[in-house]
Order: C-alpha cells, then structure tokens, then sequence
C-alpha cells in the first residue's frame, strides 16, 4: 500500500532518468545507508563484523565486478578469484615497493593492475564466445596462481607464495579494529557500486548490453566491439582487483595463492546466478545469500537432524551445502534465470499494483 | 510525384560474393539515388539480404566497387557504415531483447555521444548533459513512430509488429542520410503494414532520407518505390520504374516459373 507512486510526475527528462525514479525508493536507498554506516557500528558484534558484514560487502564487489562483464557485457568468465588475487599482490607489492604511498592509492593501482592483466585475458573475446570464452579465462585462473607461486618476486620472497599485508594507515591513522575495516570496505563498496550504476545507465552500459544481446547489431549501429568488450574487461577486472586487495588488507591479513582458487571464482560466479544476472543489486543479494546460506545452515541441520534422531556429523554438514548449492543454482538456471533481483522487480511490480489485479 | 530525386549517392559496380563455392551475387550493378525509395525484390535465397549486407559492410564482395557519394569504398567494416549515416534494420529482428524501447533507440544514437566512460561512472560534465540532450532527440522520434505508450517496456516483451516498429526508431534516432530495412513489413497484418508504410513513406519526405528497401510484398513494392531492382538466384534480372519491372518478361518467369 506505501510503495505507490501515484501523485508523483517527471516533468523533466532529468528527473525521469535519475537512479531511482521513485521516491520510496530513494528513501528506502538512504534509510539502508544510514543504517549500513550508523546503525550497524553501533550494534553488530566483532563476530558480525569480521566474519560475515566484511567478507559479504568483499564478495559483493568481485560480484558486481563479474556481472559487469558477464550479466552486462555478456562475456562469460571463470577469472574471477585470480584478478582478485591480482589485486591482493598488487596492492601489496605497491605498498612494500614504493616509498610512502598512501593505502587507497595502492587499491587503486591495484585496481588498475587487475585491469590490465584482464585486458590481456580478454583479447580471446574478441575471436571466441560462450564455452569457449570461459575456457579461455579458466586459463587465466591457473595461469595467474601459478605465476604468484613460480615468481618469489611477487610475494617478496616468502615461503610458498604467503603475503602478509602492511598495516592500514589512512590519513595518519591507523585502522585496526573490525569496525573501523567494516567502515573502510562499506565506503569504497559504496563509492564504486555507484559508479558501476552509473556506467551500466549511461552509453558505455548500453553499448555493453547491445554487444550482449546482438553483437550484429550493435556493429551496424556502429559500436565498436574490441574496444567494448574490453573495456568491459577492464572494469570488471578493475572491480574484482580492488576486492581482491580489500580481502587482503582488510579481512584476512594474510593471504596464499592458492586461496584464489577455482572454487572461489565459481562461488563468484554462483553469486550472480542467484542473485541476479545484469543486476547491480544481484550482486548484492546473491553475495549475501552464498554467505548466509552455510552459515545458516550450519545452525539449522544439527537441530533438524536431533529432531529426527538421525547421526550427525560435520562432514555431512558439509556434503549437505554442497548439495543444497547445487540444487538452488539449478533452481534458478530452470525457474528464474535473472534471480534474486528479479524476484524482488516482480514484488515490486505486485506491490504498485496492490490490491488490484491490473 | 512532387518530390525531387537527387544525384547518384551510392554507386554498386558489378558486384560478386561468394561464399566458398557458393555464389550468391554475380556481377551485380545498380545505384541508389539521393532521396528516393529503392526496391530490391526476388524470390527466396535471391541474395536479397546478401546485397544490404554488402552495402553496410557486414560482408565484402570478392568482386566490384562500390562508391559512396563518388567515392570509392575501400576496406569496410559495420561500424563504418554507422559513421557515414547508413542505418538499417534486419529481417530477423534484431533489437536488444534485454533492454527497454527507450535505451535500444537511446543505443540507435550511440555514435553521436561523446563522453568517455570515466565521465559516465562519475555522471559527471558531458555525460549527464549529453544523456538528456539526446532523450531529448529520441522522444521525438517515439513521438514520430507513436510508440509513447511503450517507451520503458523491455523490447522482449512486445509483440512483433511493435517490435519491427522500435527497430526502426533505433534505425531513425541515428538520423541516417540512408536507411536499409530488410523485410519491414514481413509477418505483419494489413493494419500493421499500413501503419509501417505510412511511416516509411514520412520518413522519405519529411526528413529526406534515402530508403532501400527488401520486401516481399508486391502490392506495397509496386506503391511505394521510385525504383526496383529484381534478383534471382544472385544475378540482376531487371531493373527500373515498377510498371517496367511489372512487365519484364525475366521476372514474370522468375515469380510464376517458366513453361506455363
């Protein structure tokens, strides 16, 4: 009944276009805000903080990195976890190499060094689609773990690839509790979910999704498609490097190769299938639902299981996730291929409506 | 007919194409002149979509020239076309199902916006101005085509005629010098076709485009064209005024068969 937005009329096209057009949503956008900045510090326990609110707003961002390219510009990619471990080695590398660089700098370089190495796994794109693409980016995946390990360079010497990060110092001060970190990743996830909403409304976001829907097409309206498809490659990339340096830096402290592994760019790429494919806030749903859903089902089976008097062990907990994710992502593929994000559109559609059938 | 033909635009000069041993134009030669309504008619696998194709660059002729206001065209690619104001729609629509009425005609003037993708992530300068200066651009053309009802619904969602109707916007919002439509009227009812001619015939004289134009529909040809060429099986078998290909003995026994 109060999602309406009857007595609300654009008069210019700026109002038409903005982000929200609507203005329960806008406040609905600032109220979630205040309570991700204020209310949560104040309430949340160190637990939340370091073990759910940081790793979700971390895997969030490499989400949304992931449906830039994939649910945007249509390019399928298995990379996600070794651009993300570009960033974690590139933010430490600047950090230990150059002299007195501020943190938020090596994020960024960071960022743009993830940028450049999916710049160069995304050239295939241009000759190949589909399987074949995800091929070409699972190389990336093996190519980039075995680089970090192979080169001792890269890990300033250390025994089987193991960085440990530098302390977080921003503007003479040092970050060190969960909160602080949790403040530190919310901003920066934030800061760049805004742009990526802004990059996939404006033309650059257009020319992506035409590239996605009829590359013929799109050529003869004359988009070009290696520059496209590249850039798409570079932001997403982009993204995925500077939460790859934040997984570093700001939830695990130190970090191994071969936690990037192919596991995590498949969870990655879970995340957006149920959350929403071509969805900026899919990324954010499904990086919620792939967290919470161990979690919670970590709690709900010994207490199913002691209901039915059925023998129990964590191994089965864990066989029962694997089984549980499987048959979700198969959900989704068949019943709702646009996930999470398109559920809650349809709600939202139901709800303007309401109670009226049209 | 009041309305002036200009000079020659685009000039094909025995054009050939094959595709490995399959030939499917030879030895073509026609030209399109400026402002007028060209017809390329015959029957199935004449190579009818081949010659558009051919025309905005999505395949190069092993054969023949082609010059653009008497030019001559060297290397081409697809998005070359798009810069020199060639437009067109495809037989089998080809909208982005994914995105609205409204960005798929947004996406027609997508050569036209100049703002890098820095300033589109910030919304910053020429991004935000350029972005309502060209919905600016594209209402009217939703106004022209009278699709105002539909303008925020996904393309998928609409039936075909519709859909042939947006395809078009897209084409027009890149206000072309030339227009190529590839079966615009094709699986519509009479109404539909009305409504498509109406629109292709407004196109022609209020904003003086060239039109080329593929279509099967014989009645509609025979009415809107200035000019018609008639292909079989990828050889030019006439060309000229409708009444002249009407009586053109190659193209009567092209359409009805030989030995009757």
């Amino acid at each position: 009944m109060l999602y309406r937005e009857a007595g609300q009329f654009k008069t210019t096209y700026a109002a038409d276009q903005q982000v929200f057009p609507i203005r329960q949503d806008r406040i609905g956008v600032i109220a979630l805000l205040v309570v991700a900045f204020v209310g949560v510090p104040l309430f949340a326990s160190e637990y939340w903080f370091s073990a759910i609110l940081i790793p979700f707003l971390i895997f969030a961002l490499a989400a949304l990195g992931l449906n830039v390219l994939t649910g945007y510009a249509g390019q399928l990619s298995l990379g996600s976890a070794a651009f993300m471990a570009v960033g974690a080695y590139a933010a430490y590398n600047f950090q230990l190499r150059v002299e007195g660089i501020p943190i938020l700098v090596s994020f960024i370089c960071a960022g743009l060094t993830a940028a450049g190495v999916g710049i160069l796994f995304g050239l295939p794109s241009l000759r190949i689609k589909g399987f074949y693409l995800a091929v070409a980016t699972l190389a990336a995946q093996f190519f980039i773990v075995w680089c970090l390990t192979k080169f001792p360079w890269l890990s300033n010497n250390s025994s089987s690839g193991v960085i440990s990060t530098q302390r977080l110092i921003i503007f003479g001060y040092e970050l060190t509790t969960p909160v602080e970190k949790y403040l530190l990743v919310l901003s920066i996830v934030v800061v760049l979910a805004m742009a990526a909403k802004n990059l996939v409304r404006s033309a650059t976001g257009r020319a992506w999704m035409a590239v996605r829907d009829m590359d013929v097409a799109a050529s003869v309206i004359g988009i070009k498609l290696m520059p496209t498809k590249l850039l798409a490659f570079a932001v997403s990339s982009f993204y995925c490097g500077v939460a790859g340096a934040l997984y570093a830096f700001c939830y695990l402290g130190s970090v191994e190769p071969d936690g990037f592994s192919l596991d995590m760019s498949f969870k990655i790429l879970f995340m957006i299938i149920i959350g929403g494919v071509g969805s900026i806030m899919g990324s954010f749903l499904g990086a919620a639902f792939i967290l919470l859903l161990p979690i919670f089902l970590d709690v709900a089976l010994p207490f199913v299981a002691e209901l039915f008097g059925l023998p129990f062990s964590s191994a089965t907990v864990s066989h029962i996730q694997i089984t549980v994710f499987g048959a979700l992502i198969m959900f989704f593929l068949i019943v709702e291929p646009h996930g999470l994000a398109r559920l809650w559109q349809i709600a939202k559609e139901k709800l303007r409506l309401w109670p009226f059938p049209h | 007919m009041s309305k002036k033909i200009g000079d020659v635009i685009l000039d094909l000069q025995n054009i050939s194409l094959r595709f490995g041993g399959v030939k499917a134009l030879t030895d073509i030669s026609f030209d399109v002149r400026q402002h007028e309504i060209r017809a390329i008619i015959g029957p199935n696998g004449a190579g009818k979509s081949s010659m558009l194709n051919v025309i905005n660059g999505v395949y190069h002729p092993q054969e023949g020239k082609i010059f653009w206001h008497g030019n001559e065209r060297k290397r081409m690619e697809p998005h070359m076309a798009a810069q020199q104001n060639i437009a067109r729609t495809f037989q089998n629509i080809a909208l982005f199902k994914g995105m609205s009425v409204l960005d798929n005609i947004m996406t027609g003037r997508i050569t036209k916006m100049k703002a890098n993708f820095i300033e589109h992530a910030l919304w910053f300068g020429r991004a935000r101005k350029e972005e309502l200066e060209h919905r600016q651009k594209v209402e009217e053309v939703i106004d022209f085509l009278e699709i105002q009802h539909i303008r925020k619904t996904p393309v998928g969602r609409l039936p075909y005629g519709l859909q042939k109707r947006v395809e078009l916007g897209r084409a027009l919002a890149a206000e072309p010098s030339m227009l190529l439509l590839d079966e615009p009227m094709a699986g519509m009812n009479v109404e539909e076709k009305q409504d498509m001619c109406r629109f292709i015939l407004d196109v022609n004289d209020q904003f003086g485009t060239t039109i080329v134009l593929i279509e099967h529909d014989m009645g509609v040809v025979m009415d809107i064209s200035d000019r018609v060429v008639v292909l079989d099986y990828g050889k030019k078998i006439g060309d000229g005024v409708p009444d002249e290909v009407k009586n053109n003995e190659d193209v009567i026994k092209a359409y009805l068969g030989a030995g009757h």
